[in-house]
């Protein structure tokens, strides 16, 4: 299984991603500039976290242009897994392969700490070796995670079980609506997420939490190639 | 031409800046002050004189780019 990490300039959180990969599930991983415009070699695409074009104007605004986000549009239509973090995730939204935005933390501070997230859905291609209802704890770091959609998006996200990760009752920790971390698309091919589960892949960071959503990830795709497949 | 466009939340999004802002001015003493809003003003110089021609691609801008239309309201003026 192969994997594309993109790299904005202003990505910070890249280099977790393809360390993250190496150590959860040792599968191959490449950098993959946003000038790039092809994505075909590869089976997984993350957009890591970070200050993509230095996040002028809004969070994700611009890196939504790039070139190669056609080609993950392209790879998500596909039905390629496509994980969006923190940064990722307003650049997600910002293509509209996500609903909804991300807002300021409603307390107004840049928040880095753990989190702990009940796993919501755990039928999705980055969650399969969650349990339903599980708490985990991965960390968040932001300063705009604040997740809001119109009624109407709610109550589809809702319906369609589009909502993954919440923020554990009463730990919410920046307003977003229905306590949301992470959702996905329809399809449930491609997440976006808040919090940072590259960086909870080894209990010397503090928590392991994230770990399984790497070994979900290839757990599915070799569900999908055939059980035989151990590359 | 001149675009003058100005991004603000929509009325029904919270606006953590806007708040923040109220109740310093209110520990300032200026408790007249009730809701503020915080928003962005940008200034585009366009080579085009043309009024309707300029009004649709600032229009397109808006909706592309320069606002999120998922939370955000825009307006602009054009003059010259």
């Amino acid at each position: 299984m192969k994997f594309a990490v993109i790299v904005f300039p202003g990505s910070n959180c890249d280099i977790d991603c393809y360390k993250a990969v190496e150590e959860a599930i040792g599968q191959e991983v490449d950098y993959v500039w946003h000038t790039a415009t092809d994505l075909s070699a590869y089976d997984a695409i993350l957009v890591p976290g970070g200050f993509s074009y230095g996040d002028y104007l809004r969070c994700g605004a611009i890196a939504r242009f790039a070139p190669v986000m056609a080609e993950v549009v392209k790879a998500a239509e596909q039905g390629k897994y496509v994980l969006g973090i923190c940064n990722g995730f307003q650049i997600l939204t910002e293509a509209g392969l996500l609903p909804g935005a991300l807002l300021r933390n409603s307390g107004l501070k840049f928040l880095c700490h753990q989190a702990p997230l009940e796993v919501v859905n755990n039928e999705t291609a980055f969650t399969n070796q969650y349990a339903k209802g599980e708490i985990v704890n991965i960390p968040i770091a932001h300063g705009e995670g604040n997740y809001f959609c119109d009624e109407e998006t709610l109550a589809k996200l809702e319906a369609n079980n589009q909502i993954v990760f919440r923020y554990a009752q009463g730990s919410n920790p920046n307003g977003s609506l229905s306590d949301i971390a992470g959702i996905c698309n329809e399809r449930g091919n491609v997440v976006g997420m808040m919090p940072h589960p590259e960086r909870a892949i080894n209990q010397l960071l503090g928590s392991e939490g994230g770990k399984r959503m790497f070994t979900s990830i290839l757990n599915a795709w070799r569900e999908q190639h055939g059980a035989a497949v151990n590359s | 031409m001149k675009a003058t466009v100005y991004v603000t939340i929509k009325e029904n999004v919270l606006d953590p800046q806007g708040t923040a802002v109220q109740g310093a001015l209110h520990s300032l003493g200026f408790n007249e002050v009730g809701k503020v809003r915080i928003g962005k003003y940008l200034e585009l110089q366009l080579d085009t004189n043309d009024k309707n021609e300029a009004e649709a691609r600032i229009k397109a801008m808006c909706e592309k780019l320069l606002a999120n239309t998922v939370v955000e309201d825009y307006r602009f003026e054009l003059e010259g």
